[in-house]
């Protein structure tokens, strides 16, 4: 294999190509439309299915339709999109069809910008459409780690029948870097048992999410979430820098991790025992590998680019025990290394006092 | 169950292979259960019902698959002809259709049912226009007619603040993608064979790969709009046809050279 100098999004679509998706559907918004142009020119040429859909409400169900058949099937979008999605996204969790969904998150709320923001945390995340649902969410901080995510959430998707996002922002979306793609795997068409493929030669199948009998709604919730719990004990991803001796630890996913790692390492120079810790699945989030090192560490600082919204999480993996401050550039701005710096400097003298 | 067949007798009337021996959730004198009976007729006089995959909606029909044994997918509420698209896509050579109201098709799930007709989406719509929310109590949908009493709107639409019905087959008719659409009603026998008829064109249609194929069924709310069954067959003559009037709104040559 070769390393080429690929752009976020192209590398996405051309890693999901290679992971054998069959069918995309996908809407134009800034910034992730190249996902959707990769797409339009690529899926035709290996004979599998492309769709520009009116609306990002058709798109999901679209995707829903097409996951009932147990096809590969992916689509992505920007924030304001996935918020037009949700609706879809709880059916598609009520009805647990596999299927990969990828943010490239812009800066919010309402229209805001196009700028690169992580304020779908929580939208992501938590549900963000109706009932108890989470979906598995990968965050990559660069190209390289996009690729290979993005090829691994098909396998959860299948693995675990659910949704899984990849959540970027949209620089990672714009920036080109050195990576390198996986050999092209070719399209499974095998089905499994409870796909919808119109045979008669078998009892029909049914997928649905209606569970009128209150007893019922309940039974199958508890099976979503021991569904979780698996997923909670063997899908939790994350990356750690200089943690071994660290007093201070540092926690950002995605290009905030990225840029706090800048700082960690400038500290780290002028004396600083500083760590990151870096999530890459947010669900299931990294909690107990965090809750041990708050019994290591002085203070924690989460960086993120909103207003603090992964810093809830990080606090309840602490428990009290440290305290946990937050630095955030929000509305599309990133904020720099230096920044990140002097937060780890005030952190460490707050520490110190 | 079937009873047996005697010596003397003659099998002439029975339950099409794809419809379930199920007791009915609908209403008595609702007409569901003539469109539904339909389609499985339809379908496996065809012999089509070993490729067909369904859609359902939400709204009375939410259920549809407790009656139609074929897979089936349920929707979210007007997205019908999304999902249907992308189960159709994946599969070209499977027979899809959707089963939707008029509150789903033509409110809620306006922009999906117009872009499916406007791709020529190969895809099937039973349309179940019965001028009412059905589920959800008997509110005023896009359909109610002028002056038509519902509990949304207590005094009879007005129009001058809520506008005229939507006249889906005729909407939806002239889009280039559509290849057969049209308007049957459920009130009488008659009109049930046209029906019938007008269901296995659509089905033909999509199986020729013709392009998006409708089929409008007037149909009754006995419950909803506080009549008897027979009087509820009636307001359709009555009060329906006036306003929808029976019809092919799209026939594509293609479609009329099918036998």
């Amino acid at each position: 294999m070769t390393i080429q100098l690929l752009k976020g999004n192209e590398a996405i679509a051309e890693a999901a190509i290679r992971a054998g998706v069959e069918a995309y559907f996908g809407y134009p918004i800034t910034p992730q439309t190249e996902v959707l142009e990769h797409m339009a020119k690529r899926m035709p040429e290996l004979g599998r299915v492309f769709l520009q859909a009116e609306s990002e409400v058709a798109v999901i169900n679209m995707v829903y339709g097409a996951a009932c058949t147990g096809a590969r099937v992916m689509s992505s979008s920007s924030s304001p999109g996935i918020s037009l999605m949700m609706e879809g996204i709880s059916y598609i969790m009520g009805s647990q069809v596999p299927c990969v969904i990828v943010d490239v998150v812009r800066g919010g709320p309402g229209l805001g910008n196009i700028a690169p923001a992580q304020g779908d945390y929580f939208q992501i995340v938590k549900g963000g459409g109706h009932g108890d649902y989470q979906a598995i969410v990968l965050a990559p901080a660069t190209v390289q780690e996009a690729i290979d995510l993005t090829c691994l959430s098909f396998d959860l998707a299948e693995k675990y029948r659910t949704l899984v996002f990849v959540l970027l922002d949209g620089s990672l979306g714009q920036m080109m870097e050195p990576a390198e793609l996986p050999p092209m795997k070719p399209v499974n068409r095998a089905r499994p048992a409870w796909a919808l493929t119109g045979s008669g030669d078998r009892p029909r199948n049914i997928i649905t999410s209606i569970y009128l009998v209150p007893e019922e709604g309940e039974a199958f919730n508890r099976r979503l979430q021991d569904k979780l719990q698996l997923i909670q004990q063997a899908e939790v991803r994350y990356t750690e820098y200089e943690t071994r001796n660290a007093d201070y630890l540092v926690v950002g996913f995605g290009t905030a991790g990225r840029v706090a790692q800048t700082a960690v390492k400038q500290a780290r120079a002028n004396g600083v025992r500083v760590g990151l810790f870096r999530p890459i699945s947010l669900f299931p989030f990294p909690e107990k590998r965090l809750e041990e090192l708050s019994r290591q560490v002085r203070a924690m600082l989460v960086v993120e680019m909103n207003a603090g919204q992964m810093v809830q999480d990080v606090r309840l993996a602490a428990n009290g025990r440290v305290p946990v401050e937050f630095y955030g550039r929000m509305g599309g701005m990133v904020p720099f290394p230096d920044e990140v710096y002097e937060a780890i400097q005030r952190l460490s003298a707050a520490s110190a006092a | 169950m079937d009873a047996p067949i005697q010596a003397n007798e003659q099998l002439v009337y029975r339950r099409p292979s794809r419809l379930t021996d199920t007791i009915t959730h609908y209403c008595p004198g609702c007409t569901h259960g003539v469109a539904h009976r339909l389609v499985a007729e339809v379908l496996d006089e065809l012999e089509l019902s070993d490729k067909t995959i369904g859609v359902a909606p939400v709204g009375c029909a939410v259920f549809a698959y407790n009656y139609l044994d074929f897979d089936f997918a349920e929707a979210a509420h007007g997205r019908a002809p999304a999902m249907a698209t992308g189960i159709k896509r994946i599969y070209p050579d499977r027979i899809v259709f959707t089963y939707q109201g008029d509150g789903d098709l033509a409110s809620i799930g306006m922009a999906e049912i117009v872009h499916a007709a406007g791709r020529g989406e190969n895809i099937t719509v039973i349309f179940i226009n019965n001028a009412i929310y059905g589920m959800t109590g008997g509110q005023m949908a896009p359909t109610t007619l002028p002056g038509q009493k519902t509990t949304s709107s207590p005094n009879g639409r007005d129009v001058e603040t809520m506008g005229l019905p939507f006249k889906m087959a005729e909407i939806l008719g002239p889009m280039q993608g559509s290849a057969y659409v049209v308007r049957r009603s459920l009130h009488n026998v008659k009109e049930i064979n046209r029906a019938k008829k007008a269901i296995r064109i659509a089905f033909q249609t999509q199986q020729a790969a013709l392009g998006f194929s409708m089929v409008e069924l007037l149909s009754s709310c006995p419950t909803n709009w506080g009549l008897s069954a027979p009087a509820a067959l009636k307001w359709i003559e009555d009060h329906m046809l006036p306003y929808y009037p029976l019809g092919d709104y799209k026939t594509l040559p293609e479609v009329a050279a099918l036998k």
